[in-house]
Formats: C-alpha cells, sequence, structure tokens
C-alpha cells in the first residue's frame, strides 16, 4: 500500500484513497508525540533540505521537527543570504544540494508551479510547502484531521472558509481535498477576494454575508487577510474588514450553534479574527499546529518508502 | 493458498493458549510488576485470550496490558510502506517485566523491532517472550522465547497463519 504519486505537489492529483492514507498514519504519528521518547528511526537514512524561499515560521518549524521526529537529517535553505543572490537559478541551486545526496526536497516559493518545474528535472522526491498562489497541501491535510477529530469522516460535513479566498493556496488546497472527500463547502468573504467563476469551477457554494456562511457551517476556517500579497485594496479598510467580514465573539454568540473554528495562522488578531474567538473553547487553531507535525511526519514517511514499479 | 496443513486445530490451539497462560502465572502472579504487551497486528488476538483467560482464573488480579505496533521500528519498510496499527501502552514500562506476546516466531526481526520500540518507552527491567508458534529453525537473529506454544521445523517458501474468525486453527502453507 502507497501513495499513488512519488511527491506530495498538491490535493489536486491526490486520490481519496491517498489522503485516507495519510491521514491514518498521520493519526499513529500523533501516538508517537504523546511518548517519552517522541523519536522513530523510520527514516534515519534519509536526507531532506528545506528550500524555503520564501519566509516562514511556523511551515519550516513544523516540517523540521517532523523531519527530525523521525530521525531523518535535515539541512535548512532560507534564500536570503545564499547564492540566490548572487543570482543563481533554482535549478542550479536544487542540483548543486542534490550532488551531496540529498534524498528528499521540502519546498516553498513564491513562483506558482516551481515544484511541479523541480519535481520535472530532479530525481528527489518533492514536497510542496506552498507554491504562490497554487497550493498548500500539508496544510489542508492537517485541517481535514483537524476537523475528523472533532467531527468525525468529512463525508457531508459542511466546512466554510472565510477570507481572501483569490490569493489562498490554504483555500484551493482546503476545496481541493474537502470536495475530494464527499464534504461540503462554501466560500464567504467580499466580493473582491473571491474569483468569479470559482463556484462552478469546484462545485462550492459562494456568499458574500459571513453570518450566512456560519449559520449553514459546522466548522469555519478563517483565513488571514494577505496583506504582503495585495498590490492593490481590494477592500476598505481593516477596521471595516473586520466590521463586515471579521469573526468577532458577537457574531458567532447570535448564531443558533456553536461552530468550530480553524484559522492557518498566523493571525491577525481584530482583523480577521477576534482575540476572544482565537482563544476561545470553540478555536481548534491550537490542534491544527499540533496535528500539522504528525500529518507532515506521515507524508515524509509514505514518500520515502515509496518504490516506483518495475516493469 | 497450496499445500496447506493444520499444524493445530481449533481445541488443541486453546488448550495450548491456556497451557502458555498458566505458565506466565506460574512465574509472574499476582502480575504486580509484569505487564502484558501484545504486538500488531497478529499477536492481538492471542495475546487478548491469554490476559482474559488469566483475568478469568483470577479475578482478584489487575493485569497491566498494552499493544505495541512495530512498524516504525522495522528494518525493512524500504521495500514496502506498512500501515501501522495502534500503540496503546497505557502504563509506562520504567522499572517493569514486560511479557511480549506474539503469534509466529520467525526471523525474529519483529521481536528486534519490538525490543527497540520498547527501549523508546523506557528501561524494562526484564523483556520476557511469548509465542504461540515457534518455527524453530528459521531464525535471522539470534533471539529465543521464553513461553512457546508449539515448536516446528519449516522451509522458507511456507508460511504459518493463525486463523482466528469463525474457524480458530493454526495452518502452514506454501507461500509459493
Amino acid at each position: 500500500m502507497q501513495l499513488s504519486s512519488k511527491h506530495l505537489l498538491g490535493i489536486r492529483d491526490l486520490l481519496p484513497g491517498d489522503i485516507q492514507l495519510i491521514l491514518d498514519t498521520a493519526r499513529q504519528f500523533k501516538e508517537v508525540l504523546q511518548r517519552p521518547i517522541k523519536k522513530v528511526p523510520s527514516l534515519r537514512d534519509i536526507t531532506i533540505v528545506n528550500l524555503f524561499y520564501e519566509n516562514s515560521t511556523r511551515t519550516r518549524i513544523s516540517f523540521e521537527l517532523a523531519e527530525k521526529r523521525l530521525s531523518a537529517d535535515t539541512i535548512n535553505f532560507a534564500a536570503s543570504g545564499s547564492s540566490v543572490s548572487k543570482g543563481e537559478t533554482l535549478l542550479d541551486t536544487v542540483n548543486n544540494i542534490l550532488s551531496m545526496k540529498v534524498d528528499m526536497v521540502v519546498m516553498r516559493h513564491s513562483a506558482t508551479g516551481a515544484p511541479h518545474f523541480l519535481a520535472k528535472h530532479i530525481p528527489a522526491a518533492i514536497v510542496n510547502a506552498g507554491d504562490g498562489i497554487n497550493e498548500h497541501p500539508t496544510q489542508a491535510l492537517l485541517d481535514a484531521l483537524s476537523i475528523t477529530e472533532r467531527l468525525g469522516d468529512l463525508k457531508g460535513k459542511k466546512i466554510a472558509i472565510i477570507g481572501d479566498i483569490m490569493h489562498s493556496r490554504v483555500a484551493l488546497s482546503n476545496i481541493y481535498l474537502l470536495t475530494k472527500m464527499g464534504a461540503e463547502v462554501t466560500l464567504a468573504g467580499p466580493p473582491t477576494l473571491i474569483p468569479k467563476h470559482i463556484r462552478d469551477a469546484f462545485g462550492v457554494n459562494v456568499t458574500y454575508n459571513v453570518k450566512e456562511a456560519l449559520e449553514w457551517c459546522d466548522v469555519a476556517n478563517v483565513l488571514r487577510i494577505q496583506l504582503e500579497r495585495q498590490n492593490q485594496v481590494l477592500f476598505s479598510s481593516l477596521r471595516e474588514y473586520n466590521q463586515a467580514y471579521g469573526i468577532t465573539r458577537q457574531l458567532l454568540d447570535s448564531l443558533q450553534k456553536d461552530v468550530l473554528i480553524m484559522h492557518p495562522g498566523p493571525i491577525n488578531r481584530g482583523v480577521e479574527l477576534d482575540s476572544d474567538v482565537a482563544d476561545s473553547k470553540q478555536s481548534i487553531i491550537l490542534d491544527q499546529v499540533e496535528n500539522g507535525v504528525a500529518v507532515r511526519m506521515a507524508v515524509l514517511y509514505l514518500l520515502s518508502g515509496r518504490k516506483e514499479s518495475t516493469s | 493458498m497450496k499445500g496447506v496443513n493444520t499444524i493445530m486445530e481449533e481445541d488443541q490451539l486453546k488448550l495450548t493458549l491456556k497451557r502458555l497462560a498458566h505458565e506466565l502465572i506460574e512465574n509472574h502472579y499476582p502480575f504486580t510488576d509484569a505487564y502484558i504487551i501484545g504486538i500488531q497486528p497478529r499477536g492481538i488476538a492471542i495475546s487478548d485470550f491469554i490476559t482474559q483467560y488469566i483475568q478469568s482464573i483470577h479475578p482478584e488480579v489487575s493485569i497491566h496490558y498494552g499493544k505495541l505496533d512495530i512498524t516504525f521500528y522495522r528494518d525493512d519498510f524500504r521495500g514496502q510502506i506498512h500501515i501501522p496499527s495502534i500503540t496503546d501502552l497505557p502504563f509506562s514500562i520504567e522499572g517493569k517485566k514486560v511479557i511480549l506476546i506474539d503469534d509466529v516466531l520467525y526471523t525474529g526481526r519483529t521481536i528486534r523491532a519490538a525490543m527497540d520500540a520498547l527501549l523508546d518507552n523506557g528501561r524494562a527491567q526484564k523483556v520476557e517472550l511469548c509465542i504461540l508458534v515457534d518455527r524453530k529453525f528459521s531464525r535471522e537473529l539470534p533471539i529465543q522465547p521464553d513461553y512457546v506454544g508449539k515448536s516446528i521445523d519449516s522451509i522458507v517458501t511456507q508460511k504459518v497463519k493463525v486463523m482466528w474468525g469463525n474457524e480458530k486453527r493454526v495452518i502452514l502453507y506454501d507461500s509459493i
């Protein structure tokens, strides 16, 4: 039993069986993380390079922890302060690293498709840690694990994704995963931040009324307003965003039921999510972080053992 | 399956398991610092039976019973990905005697992996091995059982399977 692909480039290419396998394996790794010695020797013969061309703290630390808990050797590469600033191309950088016998590459890059490009040109297994505004597959997987822990099987569950859908790779990966696993998805946010034809493209619902989405859903996944991505102002001000689309205590209390609140982090407190919601009992944000290490361990474990079928 | 031979019928199987349970009682009663751990996935049916049987003879004793999955400690997982089952050790093994229970002892690699897994959970005072079927001459590592149900001779192309469904028996068959 193994994953259908040599790489994890996006949820788009995964089968539902792959997703189930990763989640089941991640649950077992969660148990490992409760032990006094939080380590298993499975990847002790593997070297992994964390190739981060874009800033990240939590994803990089999460991957690094996952690698170390699997006993792999890890190398961290941050683009600033490396030969990238001397103009070295992506392919050259990676080929240089690979000739030092690195087995797997975990990559985050601001260009959509960068990991796919690498996958075509190098023999190592590639894990996409976020490419441009395309996908962030491990985030969607850990989101799915967090939802199943509280609500059981994903099939038939109602998930609202709220915020800057247009620029969010977390949103896209979640949309792919949730629809593949039979959940229902509603996107909510300002019309300027939701792509026009997304309803037809992905079979999701769209509303510009956040309260309506919250009344409907079981779980709300709240996205960060990505100030660094926008070159044009797509809403009037942060304060007005919070008033119209922010998840506030008052808004949650006005609903007929309790919804679970998720956020991929980092939170802009007081913008998309108020502090008294982020720190409340309904928030499973810290569970998401804990599940992130387990999910990444599962992905690395399953990809490292994959044998190409010999014909 | 070809060349199927039944090496233990249901009555004999249960009798042997009960005898193993009595051997454990003989050495470890009242089980205050002797903990039973079944090895996933196939040792669990055996360890469940033995533990329940001991508990039924001695309801005054509380048996510490856990399950150990050794998938991440295997030495062969690059050949084929194995999906882990649950590890549930609701106690610390530090300073305790551990009795590992598995169905078939063949090359010894599973037990080697189990001992590594145990080591990552603390330092046991002693580890003993209780096995239903010992494929006696097929060891690849220097590992031997302390409690044996039945010893058999077998060749590398054969497999031993403990069937624990509606039909309970132990069979030896050709795997090729």
